[in-house]
């Protein structure tokens, strides 16, 4: 069955046409690659795509049904990773990702957020204000939130890899795939080329003017 | 509920570490209101005259220094975007938002003005008048003032321009505040002016979540 | 019901709209002004207490009147757009505001010249003058908040909210200012206007006030003329329309 499903969709940004009539299903266990140059509007469809942002013309359905008549239980089941990681710099790693699973309804133990963040090479940062951590660091932290969400059946995913290391990004695109083969569904922008064992759709959008 | 217990729970603890940036509005409202002895000449009868409109105008001001915290880390650091794709209803989270800034950057300003009203020599009826107008009106700012925050938030420079946009729409609120403070000084009754603010409070307490939603909705465009 | 007109389609018609309007309104308005203030100024009789100072108000009474019509108007554009997600409400909108925000100057302009007369002062904190000046930096707000956008689509959205926090706001400031006012002032102050008026100054006044609205209607359709070609420069019928007009001046 289809997951995540869009008819006809068309983005204005800026008085700019980004895509038109765009149309296409990611359904259970498989990944979409959207591809494009920068300014094609890969990050304004990501965020049609996870509700964050109304589209001009088109509908876009989770599980058949338009995410507008359903958007609470849309984003029970939705992980969305941005440009911007969602995480306060005043707040440590462990506060952060309390906050996010209380808002987002995830019942998750204390134990289980240390042993997250150690799998992701976190130790000994776990309860300090997150903006002593670097670039990289930050990142890890705000990218926990996927090993959080057990009842999660779409992924979006913008330019994940960026600023990760080799491991880190070897990390992720394990957990990726591992989600997909449970069943998950999985929409994301890279630069880097994926480096994630798994048959892939690509979705290419063009630069216009 | 628990989610915006979250909510809460999470503004309270960063208004207690950033208390630094918290307490400038706090010092801009005592100095502004130094400036006035100052600027007038330390004559009882004349701050007494101006005492309630010059607190009022300090208290606008000053709040409308502290109303940008309110989402603009949240916004920048994207927060407000996970915030939104939670099943929390966003109303009712901005509302938590207001509240927790009202309790932490406003209730200060509330605490300080007895001390205010000695440097201005209001009288006793004079103080009291002033402190319940202060305590029905300031929520008021907050809730309106955060709808413009909503609109501006993504600008990155709208300082200047909430000022703008707030000021104008205050100033019904000024002119009810002040005249109760006006009529304790007389002996008179100022329960209406107080109903007035009230039933503008709870007017825009229905509403304005609505509208600072929306406003943050149209801020992520 | 709105949503199966295309956003796109209809900035084309509304654009050809304002076009086969525009002569009426302008010519209309135009001519009726003329009269008006011919009518008003030379004609009418003169004010038996005011003698000629009086004749401010040909100018005075429409901006004024207008001023708030205009507020509403432009409210009323934000809602029409909140609701249905027009796009070229948000343009008509902001097509409004200037021209609300001038007239209203206007009208303060005129009537702290007509106070230096009437109360030896130029600015005095009358009711009616004060709620101007209030209605005037609520149209500066929505201008500024406007035009600190980048993205216009976002600020048609963010500055029809603050027109609608203005409309609501607007009575309110309107009676508390007049509150205020009879608070603070004796009767110091002589009431303007009386409370009737002769037919002969009634009518060049009534005139007035409409030969102010078609003018300010031709501004606005010219104002949303030129909104739709900025906003839509990319759109194929814009493109045409600046080539067919690019041959025929050449013509020329």
């Amino acid at each position: 069955m289809a997951v995540l499903s869009v008819t006809n969709l068309s983005v204005v940004k800026r008085d700019r046409l980004l895509f038109k009539n765009v149309n296409f299903a990611v359904k259970q266990g498989s990944l979409l690659y959207v591809k494009g140059q920068n300014g094609a509007g890969k990050t304004s469809m990501l965020r049609v795509l996870a509700g964050l942002v109304a589209a001009d013309c088109g509908e876009v359905y989770f599980t058949l049904q338009n995410i507008k008549d359903c958007r609470e239980h849309y984003h029970q089941h939705l992980v969305y990773f941005g440009h911007k990681l969602g995480i306060n710099l005043t707040l440590s790693a462990v506060e952060n990702l309390q906050y996010w699973c209380k808002q987002h309804q995830v019942v998750i133990s204390v134990d289980t957020i240390f042993y997250t963040l150690a799998q992701l090479n976190l130790v000994g940062l776990e309860d300090i204000p997150v903006s002593n951590l670097s670039a990289g660091q930050q990142r890890r932290v705000a990218l926990a939130r996927f090993w959080f969400k057990q009842d999660a059946k779409l992924w979006i995913l913008d330019e994940p890899f960026t600023a990760l290391d080799t491991q880190g990004i070897e990390l992720l695109s394990k957990h990726i795939t591992s989600f997909l083969r449970g069943g998950g569904a999985v929409v994301m922008t890279s630069h880097q080329a994926l480096r994630i064992d798994y048959p892939t759709d690509e979705l290419t959008l063009e630069y216009r003017i | 509920m628990a989610a915006l217990m979250a909510i809460l729970k999470r503004d309270l603890a960063l208004a207690y570490r950033q208390r630094a940036e918290l307490m400038q509005p706090m010092l801009f409202f005592i100095l502004v209101i130094s400036l006035f002895p100052l600027a007038v000449g330390p004559e009882p009868k004349t701050l007494q005259l101006i005492g309630p409109g010059v607190i009022w105008v300090a208290a606008i001001l000053s709040s409308l220094l502290g109303l940008e915290r309110l989402f603009r880390d949240d916004f920048q650091d994207g927060s407000l975007e996970q915030l939104m794709l939670s099943s929390t209803s966003l109303p009712a989270a901005a509302l938590i938002k207001v509240v927790a800034h009202w309790l932490t950057s406003i209730l200060p300003l509330i605490i300080l003005s007895p001390l205010l009203a000695l440097f201005l020599h209001l009288s006793e009826p004079m103080y009291w008048a002033l402190l319940k107008t202060l305590l029905l009106g300031t929520p008021l700012l907050s809730l309106i003032g955060a709808i413009a925050v909503g609109l501006t938030v993504g600008l990155n420079r709208g300082g200047v321009l909430l000022a703008l946009l707030l000021l104008p729409v205050f100033i019904p609120l000024l002119i009810f505040a002040t005249s109760a403070v006006e009529s304790a000084s007389m002996q008179l009754q100022y329960s209406a002016q107080l109903a007035i603010i009230g039933a503008m409070f709870l007017f825009s307490l229905a509403l304005a979540p609505f509208a600072i939603a929306y406003a943050l909705r149209v801020s992520q465009t | 019901m709105w949503k199966w007109l295309h956003p796109y389609a209809k900035t084309e018609r509304t654009y050809h709209l304002c076009q086969r309007l525009l002569p009426w309104f302008s010519v209309l308005g135009l001519a009726v002004i003329i009269v008006a203030t011919v009518w008003g100024l030379a004609f009418a009789p003169t004010d038996y207490q005011q003698s000629e100072a009086y004749r401010i108000i040909y100018v005075h009474v429409p901006s004024a009147v207008l001023s708030k019509s205009l507020y509403s108007a432009m409210a009323l554009a934000a809602i029409i757009g909140l609701v249905w997600q027009i796009k070229t409400s948000f343009m008509a909108m902001i097509a409004l505001a200037p021209i609300g925000a001038t007239v209203t100057f206007v009208s303060l302009i005129t009537g702290a010249a007509w106070g230096k007369p009437m109360w030896g002062t130029w600015w005095e904190w009358d009711a009616r003058l004060t709620s101007q000046l209030i209605l005037l930096f609520l149209f500066l707000g929505v201008i500024s908040l406007y035009k600190a956008f980048e993205d216009k689509q976002q600020a048609g959205k963010a500055a029809g909210v603050m027109a609608i926090v203005g409309v609501i706001n607007l009575p309110i400031i309107h009676y508390s200012v007049q509150w205020w006012n009879t608070l603070h002032q004796g009767a110091t102050i002589m009431k303007l206007g009386k409370p009737s008026m002769p037919p002969e100054m009634l009518w060049p006044l009534l005139l007035s006030i409409l030969g102010w609205a078609l003018v300010s209607g031709a501004i606005f359709l010219l104002r949303m003329q030129n909104e739709i070609l900025q906003r839509e420069i990319r759109r194929p019928w814009v493109v045409a329309l600046a080539n067919k007009s690019s041959t025929l001046s050449e013509g020329k």
